[in-house]
């Protein structure tokens, strides 16, 4: 298991360092002078060369790429352009926002989805079935946009228990804050949860044709208990990979949702950042969300562990 | 009164009859075997006693079990059926039991759901001595073993154990070792046979292969496409059975030797020379699994590699195919240094185990058959191609109508056919057969081996025959190799080597495997002792 853990970590670490080059490549090739934007409309090519010097973008590439990593590596993200604050600070405010938002959306995906994947499973080719799946298929199709609309006209214009938008702070006490996320964490939770349904119902599907479960029921396990007991694991480990993939799709893939309910989360601030050529945040956020992508997987890979005695061996 | 009595059972599934009229008894103590081809409906009978068949089946006739009929019970009651009184052991023990739980949570489960009275300690208890039983010993085999750890004789065993920990009336076990060794199988066969008689269990077996159940079975039924054909008691099943079927079923699973042709060409094909190939495990330990294997295979001559699953004789034929690097030795193929080159690939072609997995189920058999022709330097057009691959399908059996199907449309043997023809279209001078009868029906194993008989002697080609089954081996080769631990441990002509084994493992091999004419003598030395 140690060597396991020390194996992906080495992975982990390695995929970072590259993402890192590829980030700042490409956050060099990106039209735009950042000086020449902050300056505004009245260009003054000497004070916008100052401001250059200033930012320290005359620096050579590898020098800027070094004081970039190094200064990350000591919580040092640097200045944003725009803002004049530290870039840091930023994103964690940000991050505040985000994370809670996309641990709650996911939460409810999951609870949506496991038990409706399993109940369509194990009633297949019934008109549960047929009715679960359908509406999961337009679950995947609805835009999600237009589903936040369509929330925030129901519980915020005509029934009025919810704000249409907005975020007090973590300093306006939990569950106001809680209430606040709710309808965009709904927003966000039923595609994803439509998705993940359909992959439990398969999942669960494959798994009922397994000898062992035929093992189960000679036992004297009714159906249902079988599946339980000797499926629900088994059935698990496929699942397992989408919600990796959608927690870090999440993260930062909700910009429209925030947007409509105005919520200060992270994908608004690249938006904005890209929009600003605030190219420091831009690659900051970027390299974070690698950083929260690659966690997840690490997270993912020892959860396979955790279900699957087979592969806590395999390392071995 | 019988613990099992089966009378007239019909199955239909979306109204197609799988079953009609099957009557088949079992008493206390008792072994009955049901024998037949795939597709004859025996395992549907074991499903139909335990009420596990698919969706759709529809069930008409009388299943008697301790004065019940089983077909009027609802599946609440059936499952206290399965709990406490009928036990099953399936084909497949590689996958039957759940990979994510221990082996002793599953049997603690088994244990705990036939007698709720049992403290969680006591089900331990009794878990551990089920194993005992099975003879999975807990110093060797803790309870929170998990399945991957073992083999599948021991997984074989751990099924048992649960089957056997609800103290079951009825076992029933389906094909229990078609996927198992011959030593194994035959262990487990002797394990079956103890625990009935010590528990006075009825054992209702089942197998395609009419040998491996003449050593234990009391009764013998013979099934086809439905239909119980014959039945008897074991002891005079076979003077008495009348049916042409029963007695083809019979000559097929019997050790027939025909005497070879001892003249050979001289022209060595094939020249394996100290060939060696090792895997690398964790750090830097390494498995040898080919140590220093040398043999030679002459033109028109066949010879058989037998060896238990793990002995290493996978990796010799993937060496000598040319799709695995060997770390030292040499393979000479008609005199050339072979290792994966393609201008030498079309000398050697193979013939693999699964005929259902060894196409892709996209293409034509046209299509299949005519792939190897890459190998071939200059393309022939594709009227040549055409035509060659019908004179190969004749030459195997198959007509030229059978080139616009797809793989699916053939049963088992068919396909064996086609894969045959595959290998034969670059017209090599050695083929591979690795376990290519090992998953057909006994008479269609026949039937290709006189096919695969015919080829040599007309075309002139050998065969490196790998099987675990000693009696396919003795039917068709000149020669046989045994292989244990990556070495040949003997070589040496068929007839001799079955005869007078050298090597003590060739001994226990041959011993192990199933053999329908000493299991029948051993039968009435058995009846004439009791009489005495």
């Amino acid at each position: 298991m140690l060597r396991f853990i020390s194996k992906r970590l080495l992975s982990l670490f390695s995929t970072l360092f590259v993402a890192t080059i590829v980030i700042f490549l490409m956050i060099e090739v990106v039209p735009g002078d950042p000086a020449a934007f902050m300056m505004g409309l009245s260009t003054n090519t000497e004070a916008a060369d100052a401001l250059r010097a200033e930012l320290g973008l005359n620096a050579g590439v590898l020098e800027r790429y070094f004081g970039w990593v190094t200064g990350m590596l000591s919580g040092d993200f640097g200045i944003s352009y725009t803002y004049r604050v530290p870039v840091s600070g930023l994103i964690f405010d940000r991050m505040l926002v985000s994370v809670p938002l996309t641990v709650y959306a996911l939460i409810l995906s999951t609870v949506i989805a496991i038990p409706v994947g399993v109940i369509a499973a194990s009633r297949r080719g019934t008109a549960v079935d047929t009715t679960l799946m359908g509406v999961a298929q337009v679950g995947v199709a609805v835009p999600n946009f237009w589903f936040a609309i369509l929330l925030v006209l129901l519980f915020s214009t005509s029934l009025q228990w919810f704000s249409a938008g907005g975020f007090p702070g973590w300093e306006a006490g939990f569950w106001l804050c809680l209430k606040s996320l709710t309808l965009p964490a709904i927003s966000l939770a039923l595609p994803q949860a439509a998705i993940l349904s359909r992959v439990m119902r398969s999942s669960v599907l494959e798994v009922m044709n397994e000898d062992y479960m035929r093992t189960a029921r000679a036992k004297g396990l009714s159906e249902r208990q079988a599946l339980l007991r000797h499926g629900l694991r088994n059935a698990l480990i496929p699942v397992l990979t989408i919600l990796g993939l959608q927690f870090s799709f999440l993260l930062a893939g909700g910009i429209i949702i925030e947007s409509i309910f105005s919520i200060p989360g992270l994908g608004r601030l690249v938006f904005q950042s890209i929009a600003q050529r605030d190219l420091i945040v831009v690659k900051s956020v970027v390299t974070l969300l690698v950083m929260a992508v690659v966690m997840i997987t690490f997270i993912v890979d020892l959860a396979y562990a955790v279900v699957d005695p087979r592969l806590r061996e395999g390392s071995n | 009164m019988s613990l099992l009595n089966i009378q007239g059972l019909l199955l239909s599934i979306h109204g197609s009859e799988i079953l009609s009229n099957v009557a088949i008894g079992v008493e206390e103590g008792q072994i009955v075997a049901i024998v037949g081809e795939s597709g004859s409906g025996k395992s549907m009978t074991a499903s139909a006693v335990m009420q596990l068949v698919p969706n759709g089946a529809e069930m008409s006739g009388n299943v008697w079990f301790m004065d019940d009929n089983l077909l009027d019970k609802t599946e609440a009651e059936m499952c206290d059926v399965r709990k406490n009184h009928i036990g099953m052991v399936f084909q497949e023990p590689m996958t039957a039991l759940n990979p994510v739980q221990t082996i002793g949570k599953q049997v603690i489960e088994a244990v705990r759901l036939a007698d709720k009275s049992l403290s969680k300690d006591q089900a331990r208890e009794k878990a551990e001595l089920m194993l005992h039983k099975v003879g999975l010993e807990q110093t060797r085999f803790p309870l929170n073993t998990y399945p991957h750890k073992l083999s599948g004789g021991q997984r074989q065993r751990v099924v048992i154990a649960i089957a056997l920990s609800q103290n079951p009336r009825l076992l029933i076990a389906d094909e229990p070792t078609t996927a198992l060794d011959v030593t194994t199988q035959s262990q487990i066969m002797k394990l079956l046979k103890k625990l009935v008689k010590q528990e006075n269990m009825g054992l209702l077996l089942i197998s395609h292969d009419l040998a491996v159940v003449a050593e234990v079975a009391d009764h013998i039924v013979i099934m086809r496409n439905g239909k119980v054909i014959e039945q008897g008691n074991t002891d005079i099943f076979f003077n008495e059975m009348s049916d042409d079927y029963s007695k083809e079923l019979f000559a097929a699973s019997k050790l027939t030797f025909k005497d070879k042709k001892s003249e050979k060409s001289s022209d060595i094909i094939l020249d394996i020379k100290n060939l060696k190939k090792d895997y690398k495990l964790s750090g830097s330990k390494k498995l040898r699994a080919v140590d220093n294997v040398s043999f030679r295979l002459k033109k028109g001559e066949n010879i058989g590699l037998v060896g238990e699953s793990g002995c290493g004789k996978s990796t010799l034929v993937r060496c000598i195919l040319g799709v695995e690097a060997y770390k030292s030795g040499e393979i000479l193929l008609n005199g050339e240094v072979f290792d994966g080159q393609k201008e030498l690939r079309k000398h050697i072609n193979a013939v693999f185990q699964d005929p259902f997995g060894s196409f892709n189920p996209r293409h034509m058999v046209k299509r299949v058959v005519a792939e190897p022709f890459y190998l071939i330097d200059t393309p022939l057009s594709s009227t040549e191609q055409l035509s060659k691959v019908e004179e190969m399908l004749n030459h195997v059996g198959l007509n030229a109508d059978d080139m616009d199907k797809y793989s699916h449309e053939f049963s088992g043997g068919q396909r064996q056919r086609i894969a045959i023809a595959r290998a034969l279209i670059t017209e090599p001078s050695v083929i591979v057969l690795d376990e290519a009868t090992s998953a057909l029906d006994v008479l269609i194993r026949e039937q290709i081996l006189e096919l695969l008989e015919n080829l040599s002697e007309n075309l002139g080609i050998s065969y490196l025959f790998i099987s675990h089954d000693l009696t396919t081996v003795r039917n068709i080769t000149d020669r046989v190799l045994v292989m244990k631990d990556g070495i040949i441990v003997e070589q040496g002509p068929t007839n001799e080597i079955y005869n007078n084994p050298q090597h003590p493992y060739t001994n226990t091999l041959l011993e192990a495997s199933p053999d329908i004419t000493k299991a029948l003598n051993d039968k009435r030395n058995e009846l004439d002792d009791n009489f005495v």
